[in-house]
């Protein structure tokens, strides 16, 4: 029954394309570089969508729609494995992919929203003197992102956590000669490495506890010894959040994702919203059995996500650039997710994912598909009564912002209050994260609106005066982002828990009861539509008061306006320290005196002792015949020295012989 | 046994032509002259040779004694040769002046 899937086919599609493109790409003409860069992504979708019909029947439990039933029927979770790659001594980690629920619905939506995006990138991208390179790269990440999410154990994962990254700091960086691009694709790789110091030691510490990577195994382990609890558990749950910190742009190490806005706006809407960022969610929730028994740990994880929720929903109240109210916005539902794994709602947590990746990916895009009619303008004081003249960006941008905005039916009022009626339901500290998450419910539904008045209403304060709507390479995808932005959420959590549940665990037993459900679903529809009607009446009846109200408070507006000062903050007490022991103590002392003087030492000798040695290669015949007698005079000395002198001095050395 | 010549008076004599070779190697100037001294050291050596030979009553050391002939032969006509081109570039054969090599 369980015939072989090719799991590798997901990953090795996109690996073709990038090594296709990225060899021959600029020698190739453009339509065979466009059908490579799309295929690879829609071959990987079509395997995945496969799948997805084998196992049709458990995420929609009826007998007639066992439309695949003739096929062979896979069980999940289905694991594969290519070959060993260590064995030293008790430690075994092979290739193995693992296919399950969870990576199901996590490749789902990496090559059907990645697969979009491409599509999108044709036409954003068109003119792009580097077309093939870009595309090329595109791929690559597609390649890394299907090996991270498909990895069946944590060194697999660890080479896909590391080769998003690469794939993320060269799109950062894709345009390579701007200073500020190159500047914050270093800052995102640097940042990131923070993180994954700490994805090492909870490897190390994993393997010093428990002899095993396998995901399988340390949760079979963990089942086995219920009574393990404690610090040494804590302890590999904290690095580990650490690690997902670092890649999901999380409270202290979130400081690179705005920064990364500098790549190109199709970049910021796969990687920086829809997908890589996710992956310290994913990773939460893939070893959630960890952290399941690891309390502080996962209120530590709730904690941060909700502050950072938080904290980013304020930034973004006055960001003027529109990518940045976006980034912004994602690390504040990234904290939304986060919240939901801290509250052990991994389900909802990665029904959030999900939604986030339509309705993110379809305001990156829309954003995109502004910046890209106005030639390049990103500044929200420059837009402006856009409406008419993108007519479907605006339309498909108004499903994002209503869906991220949680009014129902919109896929994100879902996700959202699934994450928060389980934030209610834990004790104190669950109540207390259920009222930030409610603030920043409505500080993001203000934030969002505020973005959509000041880009599609009004009069227009843009200096080019004829704005042109984008080609439909790029409306396509956004229609289809907008559909799924509408209906991505009609699933509902309970069904899509129960799907999950044979890998996240069965969702929280004490449901509440529907009256309260109810009440929550109703306040935050409240909330939302509160932070809508406060944007509407700054933006749109009452266009002065924001200016008034931040004249009227200008020290917290500066305080928002900068960011919270964080990146001077790091800049000062990280950042410039270590700049100043890398010049003074490693540069001068360490490099310059120590090394340099030692090879300068060393080069001397040399130069010294061959000036030295020249002279006796004087090209006179008869001192080199002089020299060679000499010789032969000396070792005749030393043979018979010991039959002329006696058998001493110089002799001893011969009584070995 | 009065009616034979000691080894040592053969010896002395080889050594004696041997160093004489070698104050000729070094003493002189002309490479003619130079290449001489070569032949005389090596006709010391092979006198040395054929009078262990004949102390010994072996015959390696007269077959040691022809192949070192045929060895100065053959030096002989290489060097001559390499000696009237030296000659023909530089128009003179005094070791001194010969040192292009030198760095």
């Amino acid at each position: 029954m369980n015939a072989p899937l090719h799991l590798w086919l997901i990953p090795l599609l996109p690996f073709a394309g990038f090594l296709i493109n990225g060899l021959f790409g600029r020698r190739l003409p453009k339509a065979l570089v466009t059908a490579t860069a799309l295929l690879a992504p829609l071959g990987a979708f079509a395997v995945v969508l496969r799948y997805t019909l084998f196992n049709w029947h458990s995420i929609w439990p009826c007998d007639t729609c066992r439309i695949y039933a003739s096929y062979p029927w896979q069980v999940l979770p289905y694991s594969e494995t290519f070959g060993s790659w260590l064995s030293v001594g008790t430690l075994h980690v092979d290739f193995t992919f693992v296919l399950d629920q969870l990576s199901l619905v996590m490749l789902l939506v990496v090559t059907g929203v990645g697969f979009l995006i491409h599509v999108y990138s044709v036409g954003y991208m068109a003119d792009d003197k580097g077309y093939a390179r870009y595309f090329s790269y595109l791929n690559l990440f597609l390649f890394f992102m299907t090996v991270l999410v498909l990895a069946g154990n944590a060194l697999v994962m660890f080479v896909g956590w590391e080769g998003v990254g690469l794939a993320s700091y060269l799109l950062i960086g894709f345009w390579f000669t701007k200073d500020s691009a190159a500047n914050a694709g270093k800052k995102a790789f640097i940042v990131n490495r923070i993180g994954d110091f700490g994805f090492l030691i909870a490897m190390f510490m994993l393997l010093a506890n428990f002899g095993t990577l396998t995901f399988s195994e340390i949760a079979a382990k963990l089942t086995a010894n219920p009574a393990w609890t404690g610090a040494v558990l804590t302890c590999i749950a904290l690095c580990l959040m650490l690690g997902a910190a670092g890649k999901s742009a999380q409270l202290p190490l979130y400081v690179w994702l705005p920064d990364a806005m500098e790549g190109p706006t199709p970049v910021s809407a796969l990687i920086h919203a829809a997908t890589m960022v996710t992956a310290g969610v994913y990773l939460v929730a893939r070893l959630h059995f960890l952290f399941d028994r690891a309390p502080i740990a996962l209120a530590v994880v709730a904690i941060v996500g909700a502050v950072t929720a938080l904290f980013a929903a304020t930034i973004a109240l006055v960001q003027t650039d529109i990518k940045r109210v976006l980034a912004y916005s994602t690390i504040s539902q990234l904290g939304y997710m986060f919240l939901g794994c801290g509250v052990a709602a991994y389900s909802a947590a990665i029904f959030h994912l999900m939604t986030h990746a339509f309705f993110k990916a379809l305001l990156f895009l829309a954003a995109g598909s502004v910046i890209h009619g106005l030639g390049g303008e990103q500044d929200l004081r420059k837009m402006g009564g856009l409406r008419k003249k993108l007519p479907v960006t605006f339309w498909t941008m108004t499903m994002g912002v209503v869906a991220i905005a949680g009014i129902p039916p919109w896929a994100g009022f879902f996700s959202k209050d699934a994450i928060l009626f389980a934030a209610f339901q834990q004790g104190t500290l669950g109540k207390a994260l259920y009222f930030v998450g409610l603030v920043t419910a409505a500080l993001t539904a203000f934030y969002m609106f505020r973005l959509w008045y000041l880009t599609f209403t009004g009069e227009s304060r843009s200096a080019d005066a004829h704005p042109h709507e984008s080609p439909w390479s790029m409306l396509g995808p956004l229609v289809i982002l907008a559909a799924l932005s509408v209906c991505g959420g009609w699933i509902g959590i309970s069904r899509f828990s129960a799907f999950l549940a044979p890998v996240t665990g069965a969702p929280v037993a004490d449901a509440g009861s529907p009256i309260t459900e109810w009440t929550l679903m109703g306040i935050a529809v409240l909330v939302a539509i509160e932070g809508w009607l406060i944007a509407d009446k700054y933006y749109r009846r009452k266009p002065a008061r924001p200016a008034q109200l931040a004249a009227a408070m200008p020290g917290p507006y500066n305080l928002l306006v900068h960011k919270y000062y964080v990146d001077e903050i790091y800049s000062a007490l990280i950042v410039k320290p270590l700049l100043a022991i890398s010049t003074y103590v490693l540069g001068w002392v360490v490099d310059r005196a120590i090394l340099g003087g030692l090879a300068w030492l060393l080069g001397g000798v040399a130069t010294f002792s061959g000036a030295l040695l020249q002279r006796w290669q004087s090209g006179n015949l008869r001192s080199y015949a002089a020299w060679l007698a000499a010789g032969a005079a000396a070792l005749l000395l030393f043979l018979f020295a010991p039959a002329i002198f006696g058998n001493y001095g110089i002799s001893i050395a011969w009584k070995g012989w | 046994m009065t009616d034979q010549v000691p080894i040592s008076w053969y010896l002395i004599l080889s050594a004696a032509l041997f160093v004489l070779g070698v104050l000729g190697f070094l003493i002189k100037r002309n490479l003619i002259t130079v290449f001489m001294s070569i032949e005389l050291m090596l006709n010391g050596v092979n006198l040395s040779f054929v009078a262990f030979a004949h102390q010994w009553h072996a015959v390696k050391g007269q077959i040691f004694v022809f192949f070192v002939m045929m060895v100065a032969a053959a030096e002989a006509a290489v060097g001559l040769a390499i000696i009237i081109a030296i000659f023909r570039a530089r128009a003179t054969l005094a070791v001194d002046r010969i040192d292009l090599m030198k760095l």
